[in-house]
């Protein structure tokens, strides 16, 4: 396997081909790609079992939830219902199946919507992709460039005032939040459109990724875009305050103390611009601590979304995780399990794998 | 080409550090500058590069040939300093940057202040290396500071410090975070470089052992002054001042 790094601006790619010792040099990433992979996947295991003994400790019964009374009385057809969703094998035999099919990509039928699990994911997960992504993306960039300032005008008045700005962020609860922005941004000011993804009068744009505003760009249909990033732009921000708030303090940390490590002082010696200053020799460094927060930080994002979803009618797994968790939907439940345990294992690769790129002591240890 | 510290005064925090400090570097010279610690060695390094620390109010004239480098824009100054006047840290753990490799550390302000491509960058960076003993030059371009030990990484400083050709060297205390078994090679090679490119270096330590071995002219400092100035031999076999003279009795087996 070999990774393809794109040339840092000081490597001379001749040199490279020049001299065995730098070839050899570039399998230590590969290596660590592959380790971090090989962890992934075993940890992947691992949460399809601890999604499974999760629905299955559940104290409701699945059976009352989805039969009626009438049904319930009849204990042949109780008999059938549990034979037909494997409920009467042993659980470990439950497990092995359970794992067979999520290999497949069979996830079992949804008792709520009589669909494929698999197929009911697939409409609502890439909304709330949509929604998650959008929100960390503004959170990583506003809240790095807050920090940022944050530290560069130390005791100032913008730092200052961003301290009040991210205590706000990160102790205003989510729901009120959202609440308020949309009672006040929608029925008030009329400035944000309604709930949904698009405006009702609108098609989706044709289904290539599932992100209907990367879809419509894709599609060239401008009107749709346009609207679906209007729908985007209010819950995706209510999203990312609390993480904001939470990256501005982090990054304002981190770039302080290594301002104050040597480096950066030996990098000013050299009389390098301001600006490289700055960032390779500054932000560089300081990046390390942000991303580990960064992923952190992704977690009570997507905690936070099935609020959202529900107050901004937006089609998500957090509202299809919060249905099938009060009607006992036990395939579903699973299956978002699973999605939920896949993203975070997704996010602590990118982080794993991010320190390596930033951090050469950690890809070549 | 001469750098002339004259009446050189720093306030930080209300405190006065430095008191009027006088000192002058000649090229082709090293010269020593003892004191304890505490005495403001380092604050003069750093007024030259002006690099004080957020706050410090200087004063007095700091000349580079005709040109006073307190009176500079910061854009006039940050031409000087890593060109004209390079300086080398105490501890190159912490001095290199940990996530750059060494040929970019070696080139990037090389490309930035004496407009060289890439090639050209790399070529010289390699000559630099073997300039001060590194093995494996080409090689070692493309490795990270933590593969080499202390001596290493200040040698490979002293290269990233040369790097534009500097008229002026300040070397703070380059020596005192390293084994003492390759202290003795570092001063050396100071002492060689300062002869071969006609380097004026001002050697800062607080070991006048290390002092005596390489230095043309030696000053001493104390409580922000430049209490004595004189010939390395003049002023350890025949200081002038109590206070040097207190500083060599400390010192064991160096009297002579
Ligand atoms: N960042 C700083 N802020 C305030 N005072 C400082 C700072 N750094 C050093 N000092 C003070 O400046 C004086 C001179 O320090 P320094 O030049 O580092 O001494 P030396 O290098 O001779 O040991 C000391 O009294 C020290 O306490
Ligand atoms: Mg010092």
């Amino acid at each position: 396997m070999s990774i393809k790094r794109p040339p840092a601006p000081g490597d001379d790619p001749k040199a490279a081909r020049r001299e065995p010792g730098r070839r050899g040099a570039r399998s230590p990433l590969a290596r660590f790609l592959v380790r971090r992979v090989l962890t992934a996947l075993l940890l992947a295991v691992g949460i399809t079992l601890v999604t499974f003994v999760l629905t299955n400790l559940v104290p409701g019964d699945p059976v009352a939830a989805n039969l009626g009374q009438r049904a319930l009385g009849d204990p042949a057809i109780v008999a059938q219902w549990r034979t037909e969703h494997g409920l009467d094998k042993p659980l470990p035999e439950q497990y092995l199946l359970h794992l067979r099919g999520v290999v497949q990509g069979d996830l079992g039928t949804s008792q709520q919507s009589h669909r494929p699990v698999l197929d009911d994911l697939a409409d609502s997960v890439p909304a709330t992709l949509e929604l998650a992504g959008a929100a960390i993306l503004i959170s990583i960039v506003v809240g790095v460039a807050f920090g940022v300032v944050a530290a560069l005008r130390r005791d100032r008045f913008s730092d200052h005032l961003l301290r009040v700005l991210s205590l706000f962020g990160i102790s205003v609860p989510t729901f009120w939040l959202a609440l308020t922005a949309f009672y006040v941004l929608f029925y008030r000011l009329r400035i944000a459109p309604g709930s949904g993804r698009i405006d009702p009068g609108l098609t989706p744009p044709p289904h290539v990724t599932g992100l209907y505003t990367l879809d419509a760009a894709l599609a060239g249909q401008w009107d749709v875009f346009s609207s679906a990033v209007g729908h985007l732009v209010t819950p995706a921000l209510v999203l990312a305050l609390y993480t904001i708030g939470l990256l501005t303090r982090f990054t304002r940390s981190a770039v302080l103390e290594v301002l104050g490590q040597d480096h950066v002082r030996a990098g000013r010696a050299k009389g390098l611009p301001p600006r490289v200053i700055l960032f390779r020799y500054v932000l560089r460094p300081a990046l390390v601590p942000v991303i580990t927060v960064a992923g952190l930080a992704f977690g009570s994002l997507l905690s936070g979304t099935v609020l959202v979803e529900a107050i901004f009618a937006w089609p998500g797994v957090g509202q299809y995780a919060y249905k099938s968790a009060t009607t006992l939907d036990l395939p579903a439940v699973m299956g978002v399990g699973l999605v939920v345990g896949g993203v975070y294992l997704v996010i602590n690769l990118i982080v794993d794998v991010l320190y390596g790129v930033i951090d050469p002591r950690v890809r070549l240890s | 080409m001469t750098l002339a510290i004259s009446d050189l005064k720093v306030t930080l925090g209300g405190r006065e550090i430095l008191r009027g400090v006088d000192l002058e570097l000649r090229a082709g010279q090293v010269h020593g500058l003892a004191g304890e610690s505490g005495s403001g060695k380092t604050m003069t390094g750093l007024a030259v590069l002006g690099l004080l620390p957020h706050g410090a109010r200087v004063s007095g004239r700091i000349t580079l040939g005709e040109r006073d480098l307190l009176a500079m824009t910061p854009r006039q100054l940050n031409a000087v300093r890593g060109g004209e006047v390079a300086m080398v840290f105490q501890d190159p753990a912490t001095s290199l940057h940990p996530m750059l490799t060494i040929g970019r550390q070696l080139t990037e302000h090389m490309r930035h202040h004496m407009r060289l491509d890439r090639r050209q960058a790399r070529a010289r960076a390699a000559d630099l290396l073997r300039q001060v003993r590194i093995p494996g030059a080409e090689e070692a371009l493309g490795r990270y500071p933590h593969q080499f030990s202390g001596g290493m990484r200040q040698r490979i400083a002293i290269a990233v410090a040369l790097a534009c050709s500097p008229k002026v060297l300040i070397a703070d205390e380059p020596t005192t975070a390293l084994d003492v078994t390759v202290q003795a090679g570092i001063l050396r090679l100071l002492r060689g470089l300062c002869d071969d490119l006609d380097l004026a270096v001002l050697l800062v330590t607080h070991d006048l052992g290390v002092m005596s071995a390489v230095a043309d002219e030696v000053s001493v400092m104390r409580d922000g002054v430049v209490v004595e100035t004189g010939p390395r031999a003049q002023v350890l076999r025949d200081p002038a001042h109590p206070y040097t003279r207190a500083l060599l009795d400390s010192l064991p087996g160096e009297t002579s």
